[in-house]
């Protein structure tokens, strides 16, 4: 299936409450790029679950999962990939910067721990439900997340005190 | 008269031993926190991070063309392939067309990477057995890759090879020959490091029916690439969802079948990459036959990408430890607003915590050899 047959298929499964909207990236002047599907937060775990388990799709692989900051909100992007099915779509979810909170998807995929706690790390979207959102890449005292983007490094005290 | 208290049995307290950071049975500096009993592992924590150089908040700072090395110095046994990916990534995002010379020098020096990378993955897994002689052998055929790859590239580790839009250099008519007489001398050499190694009984018996990770764990696991095939599951990028120029080729993709054990064992692991090996040297003999004459080995590219504005791309590509994936979000500036590497050792070794358990610890060690780490890219 193509990306616009999932998302048909989703939307008439889920009603557009929940299945927000279809995005092309890029412009009509230098092309379209990937397309990704906009999902409510709440609906993440059931729309995954969904995607895993319907014979029609079978998303069984979650290739990534990334934390992306914008002026206005966080998203966490979703790239899964069905290997029977050799097809593939991405999610997206939006929370606001003040409580960025989605829920963990590690029941469904163990891969999306470590990718789960790296995006915690780096960009600090919390996941509810995941069993350690520890930080992974950096040591736990460590202050802020680095791929934010009013983010500046430590001064060389904080980073004296917690062993560098 | 009384009945003699029997003595009560010995209480052992869990063991718990920090593997690494600096351990050579880790590859690298990666610390394996084991909890054990006796020779036991009841449970096994990786902890991470040692290496981490902020590869991605850097990409955030510099042109895109600036990455190259960079992408380098994540997966440094390939960095070819992770240079490729890098730049196929960039090219999609951007609109580049590659010339079709340039296509085929890709493939070239992909697969000689790949052949390096999986020389370096059976030496040093012999030697987490014990076995230094092929160690010594493996390296001796890796050093004619570099040579090759060096007159290529000019580097022996971090190549800085590729461009976006091709290549940073032009085939060579030396490297053509050299690439022919490593061909016709390294399958007899593989044959007979078999020989000496992969059906070697000892071995057989300290890597068979050991570290058995099923297709569905695998899959659940996100794993990728080699160690993906040896649980049994038959997917290659390069034959599936072939990019570049690899489905004008004819090779085989070998699959874990559990020939001395189970499937998904530790020596189907290593066996899958010796094959590899052998399908990577068809594809290279492939090449040599088919090489176009002339031709640009570089598209033209101006000299400041910029790529449409919110465009964002998500582009994989087939590296010797798995699949590497880009995801790249464009702002319409010289500069990606954001971008994230996935590397597949990365989600390899997260699994490591689950298959552990109940291991002997010489077993965790050989276990973590077949990930083939580099811990480059599982930092970043």
């Amino acid at each position: 299936m193509d990306h616009n047959e999932i998302y048909d298929l989703l939307k008439m499964t889920f009603g557009p409450e929940r299945i927000l909207e279809n995005c092309k990236t890029g412009d009509e002047k230098k092309g379209y790029r990937d397309s990704f599907i906009l999902i409510a937060k709440d609906a993440l775990p059931e729309v995954c679950q969904f995607l895993r388990n319907d014979e029609r799709l079978r998303f069984n692989l979650l290739h990534c999962i990334s934390g992306v900051e914008w002026p206005e909100y966080f998203e966490s992007v979703y790239h899964l990939f069905s290997l029977p099915c050799k097809h593939r779509v991405t999610l997206k979810v939006r929370v606001e910067k003040t409580e960025p909170r989605v829920p963990s998807v590690t029941g469904l995929w163990p891969a999306a721990n470590w990718l789960e706690r790296e995006t915690y790390d780096m960009v600090g979207i919390v996941y509810d439900g995941h069993p350690s959102l520890t930080r992974i890449l950096l040591p736990e005292e460590w202050e802020g997340h680095p791929l934010r983007k009013e983010y500046e490094m430590p001064d060389h005290e904080h980073l004296r005190e917690i062993g560098f | 008269m009384a009945k003699a208290a029997r003595p009560k049995p010995l209480q052992g307290e869990p063991l718990i031993i920090q593997m690494g950071p600096q351990h050579p049975s880790t590859h690298g500096v990666l610390r394996v926190e084991l909890e054990t009993d006796g020779e036991i592992v009841s449970k096994a924590t990786p902890h991470i991070g040692y290496l981490h150089r902020c590869k991605e908040k850097i990409g955030e700072k510099i042109p895109y063309e600036q990455y190259v090395p960079y992408s380098d110095r994540m997966d440094y046994l390939a960095a070819i392939n992770t240079n490729w990916t890098w730049a196929m990534a960039v090219e999609k995002l951007a609109g580049i067309e590659v010339p079709a010379r340039a296509e085929w020098i890709r493939v070239f020096v992909g697969e000689l990477n790949r052949i390096a990378s999986h020389l370096v993955f059976q030496g040093c897994f012999g030697l987490d057995l014990g076995a230094i002689t092929p160690f010594l052998h493996c390296f001796r055929e890796r050093e004619m890759v570099l040579d090759i790859l060096e007159e290529l590239s000019g580097g022996r580790l971090c190549f800085n090879y590729m461009r976006i839009g091709g290549v940073a250099g032009d085939m060579t008519p030396r490297a053509m020959q050299m690439t022919q007489d490593f061909l016709t001398q390294f399958r007899s050499k593989l044959d007979s490091l078999n020989e000496l190694l992969s059906f070697n009984q000892i071995f057989i018996r300290r890597s068979a029916n050991i570290g058995v990770v099923t297709a569905d764990e695998a899959i659940a696991y996100g794993w990728t690439g080699p160690i993906l095939r040896a649980s049994g599951v038959d997917w290659d990028l390069r034959r599936d969802e072939p990019y570049s120029i690899y489905d004008q080729f004819e090779f085989d993709v070998p699959v874990g079948q559990g020939l001395k054990g189970q499937v998904g064992d530790n020596w189907d692991r290593y066996w899958v990459r010796v094959q590899e090996m052998y399908q990577s040297m068809r594809i290279l003999e492939q090449v040599i036959v088919g090489f176009p004459e002339g031709g640009e080995f570089k598209a033209k590219v101006p000299a400041v990408i910029r790529p449409p504005q919110g465009a964002e791309v998500y582009v994989r590509g087939e590296c010797p430890r798995g699949e590497v994936a880009f995801y790249i979000i464009s702002d319409g500036s010289g500069t990606p607003y954001r971008m994230k590497v996935r590397g597949p050792s990365f989600c390899n070794i997260s699994a490591l915590e689950a298959i552990a358990k109940d291991m002997v610890v010489a077993d965790l060690v050989s276990t973590l050899g077949t990930f083939d780490l580099v811990m480059g890219e599982v930092d970043r």
